[in-house]
């Protein structure tokens, strides 16, 4: 008997051990298909005057959608825009790389690129997962980047000189939220839950700070890793009575937050991040979705008073509808070829070198593109960027994208550390 | 043979007596240790009035335990009874939970597809409910059978370890092999409870109000159903196992088996039936558990497993007894240490530290009592 109970205090621990490494099972994370093929590398070795622009994004896999209008995006644009750098006598090429959405293969997309002297500048990437490792190629060869969609930190915190990008910042929106909440929902006090991610609590972190800073009362701070239990986080929010509770994180957890809280009878407003933004918060929450906001990195077209004769000429260049990030695509295409041509013009009509080309992009001013006047700081953020807040306004997942945007702010980026 | 025939009314008052007073002994005890702390650490708190808080809380934390607790006791069922008849502790079972809350939701998502489920009125919406769990129960019961038969009996007489790993196996097996058809054929791994009849309402049962603002204290009729469903399921195992022919079959294996085949028992049987018991119990335990939290995910099963074998050998396993009221304990001491435990430290531990408790606790009990709460010679096998 006795041999029995060391043996099950043995097992016990080494099941505890076992349950503290394993992370709580994640929801799925888009994969791409593997079986789609690389993409043609550009054929003939660089020639003394082409100059090359690389486009990384999912072209195949179930994100190809986003990818693809990202690379028409900055094909229209080099169509529409080249003009100046071959009267300069330069012949300008699109390079368009599959990344499939999955780090590995952005990375060896990368080093084929960054082996192509002829490439002078990045479009990419869709997803910060694989800007992220892939920019450390760019960067080892101080090959500029222009990220049209990336928006975690890490993709510009790291400080690299080569890494910008056109879109706001994940860690921003809590400041986003916190304005919104003290401006025009008119909130006293708010209680925070995060997911303990780095992109939620980063978030919720954001919030907090400008909260305070604005004079709410932050009645708790809480991270969760709990699935599917949160009788645990939201009992203290019974008793603390907030106005609102704000929570960091993906629609998995916030979907289930917001039912058990609503089942609880706390009766508090809900915001939270573009993490919140998917019709499984419909699923999940049902009916308790309808008027809750959150906030956004990524503003629908038709806010954009330029835009109207893009979409004229993507659809009849394309033959399709503009997809989301195609305006973002064009933008970051159009950013390099002015980095390009200011770094030919330093260089006294030559061809720049990779370092020459980031520097000039870097020092982007007041560029006006489709989706706004756009200044990169010093690590690469621009210095202000365009945040929305929408508010869910049908229960139905289907209407998920009918959420209507009740807010757009104008955010400074964070200063850099 | 004669057999010596229990009285049935007793068999099914008793447990329910031994319920009630697991049920309000523990909150009881739990509630004043927690109010008698918030009171001693009163003076220290300048910024709250920490044993006003605490006692706004309390009602919530309680109802919240109480389910919980109910949870971790039908699930404990399954380690407890297994772990009676063959000495084995039966890892998969979690996963047992798991498939059993697949099943259900599974029926009800495509009851929902039907359309059946929208319009159904408070009657009908409960038998869909009774649908589903009956459902869990089979496909637990069903799935813990097939383990025992084709994972476990082969191994039975070889060293404890053995089947112990096996069990660990056939864990990964199910719960991969859930994830597989579920990514397969929903490309998705989890599953969300349809919303449907008036269960998500609350009965409020009385208002208070700090500072002016008026706070419900209430209990969904979620959860009073689950609470009904568990105390069925928890009074009508007993009556099996201790007032039926079955259960004195049961009873025997477990005291011996040798002697128990001698008597003509069919041992194979009776373990047979054992595992499907305790496997349908599992099973319900999932429906509910999802019905209760929304969501089904093929790892849903294996923390509450844990805790339901803490809480089985918090209450001595192998006693039936015992697993009600270590489940019941088990249950409130976590929600009461996942509200309070950032009130009282100012915010330094948050809820989520609150299974270090659990399993803190089943350290604590198998150094100092082993036996378990309930354990030692008194106890009633299974």
């Amino acid at each position: 008997m006795r041999k029995l109970n060391l043996f099950l205090a043995l097992l016990i621990v080494s099941a505890m051990v076992i349950s503290a490494c394993a992370p709580a099972p994640q929801p799925a994370a888009p994969v791409a298909q593997p079986a789609e093929q690389q993409p043609t590398a550009p054929a003939a070795p660089a020639a003394g005057n082409v100059i090359r622009i690389a486009t990384q994004s999912p072209l195949s896999g179930p994100q190809s959608v986003l990818g693809t209008a990202i690379k028409n995006g900055a094909q229209l644009a080099l169509e529409q825009k080249s003009g100046k750098l071959q009267e300069m006598g330069f012949t300008v090429e699109l390079a368009p790389y599959d990344d499939q959405a999955t780090p590995d293969i952005g990375v060896a997309n990368a080093k084929q690129i960054v082996a192509d002297p002829s490439v002078l500048c990045v479009v990419g990437h869709l997803n910060s997962g694989v800007a992220i490792p892939s920019s450390e190629e760019y960067h080892n060869a101080q090959l500029a980047m222009v990220s049209p969609a990336n928006t975690n930190p890490l993709v510009t915190t790291r400080g690299y000189p080569e890494v910008n990008r056109i879109v706001g910042r994940d860690d921003v929106q809590g400041v986003v939220g916190a304005e919104f909440a003290f401006g025009e929902m008119g909130v006293k006090s708010v209680y925070i839950l995060h997911d303990k991610t780095a992109y939620g609590q980063g978030i919720a972190e954001f919030f907090r700070q400008k909260a305070e800073e604005l004079g709410m009362t932050v009645l708790g701070f809480e991270g969760t890793e709990e699935q599917a239990n949160f009788d645990s986080v939201l009992t203290p929010i019974l008793a603390a009575n907030p106005d609102l509770v704000y929570f960091g994180g993906i629609y998995s957890q916030g979907g289930l937050i917001l039912k058990q809280m609503r089942e609880k009878g706390i009766d508090a407003q809900f915001l939270g991040p573009d993490g919140l933004d998917s019709s499984e918060m419909a699923n999940l929450a049902g009916e308790y979705v309808v008027d809750m906001y959150f906030t956004t990195t990524a503003g629908p077209l038709s806010l954009f008073p330029k835009a109207q004769q893009f979409i004229a000429d993507y659809e009849a260049r394309f033959g399709e509808q503009v997809q989301p990030y195609a305006a973002e695509g064009y933008d970051a295409m159009s950013i390099c070829l002015l980095g390009i041509e200011k770094a030919i013009e330093e260089n006294g009509g030559a061809m720049p070198t990779r370092a020459q080309v980031a520097a000039a992009v870097r020092a982007t001013k007041d560029y006006d593109g489709i989706t706004g006047v756009k200044t990169f700081n010093e690590i690469g953020d621009l210095t202000v960027a365009q945040y929305f807040v929408k508010q869910v306004k049908s229960a139905d997942p289907a209407k998920w994208g009918e959420a209507e945007v009740v807010k757009v702010l104008d955010i400074p980026a964070p200063a850099a550390n | 043979m004669r057999l010596r025939r229990a009285n049935p009314i007793k068999e099914i008052l008793r447990p329910l007596g031994q319920l009630l007073i697991f049920v309000v002994g523990s909150a009881v005890i739990i509630s004043a240790s927690v109010l008698l702390l918030a009171l001693l650490l009163r003076p220290t708190r300048t910024d709250i009035d920490i044993f006003q808080v605490s006692l706004i809380l309390l009602p919530q934390v309680l109802i919240d335990g109480i389910t919980l607790g109910f949870m971790y006791a039908i699930i404990a069922m399954g380690y407890t009874m297994v772990y009676g008849v063959l000495e084995f502790i039966n890892f998969a079972h979690g996963e047992f939970v798991m498939f059993g809350a697949f099943a259900g939701v599974e029926l009800l998502i495509w009851l929902n597809a039907q359309g059946v489920l929208r319009t159904s009125e408070i009657w009908l919406a409960l038998l869909w409910l009774v649908l589903a769990v009956l459902l869990g129960m089979s496909v637990g019961g069903a799935l813990a059978v097939s383990a025992e038969r084709f994972a476990y009996r082969p191994l039975r007489g070889t060293p404890r370890l053995v089947p112990l790993i096996a069990a660990i196996g056939v864990s990964f097996l199910l719960q991969d092999t859930m994830r597989f058809l579920q990514s397969a054929i929903n490309g998705d791994f989890y599953r969300t409870f349809p919303e449907f009849g008036p269960f998500a309402q609350r009965l409020t049962l009385f208002s208070l109000s700090i500072d002016e603002r008026p706070i419900n204290i209430a209990i969904q009729y979620k959860a009073l159903l689950l609470i009904t469903f568990a105390i069925i399921m928890l009074v009508a195992l007993n009556y099996l196992v201790n007032a039926t022919r079955l259960g004195k079959a049961i009873r025997s294996v477990a005291q011996d088996q040798r002697t128990a085949s001698l008597m003509g028992i069919d041992v194979n049987r009776i373990i047979a039936l054992t595992f499907l018991i305790g496997g349908a119990m599992g099973g319900a335990a999932g429906v509910l558990w999802t019905f209760r939290f929304t969501r089904a995910d093929p790892y849903m099963g294996f923390i509450p497993g844990l805790k339901a074998f803490t809480a089985a050998v918090l209450g001595g396993i192998g006693s039936i007894v015992g697993a009600m009221l270590g489940g019941m304990v088990l249950g409130l001491l976590e929600s009461f240490a996942a509200s309070y435990f950032s009130i009282f430290s100012r915010g330094a531990f948050g809820a989520e530290y609150k299974d270090i408790f659990a399993f803190g606790i089943l350290i604590l009990v198998l150094i100092f009592r082993p036996q378990g709460l309930l354990g030692g010679k008194t106890t009633q096998k299974a």
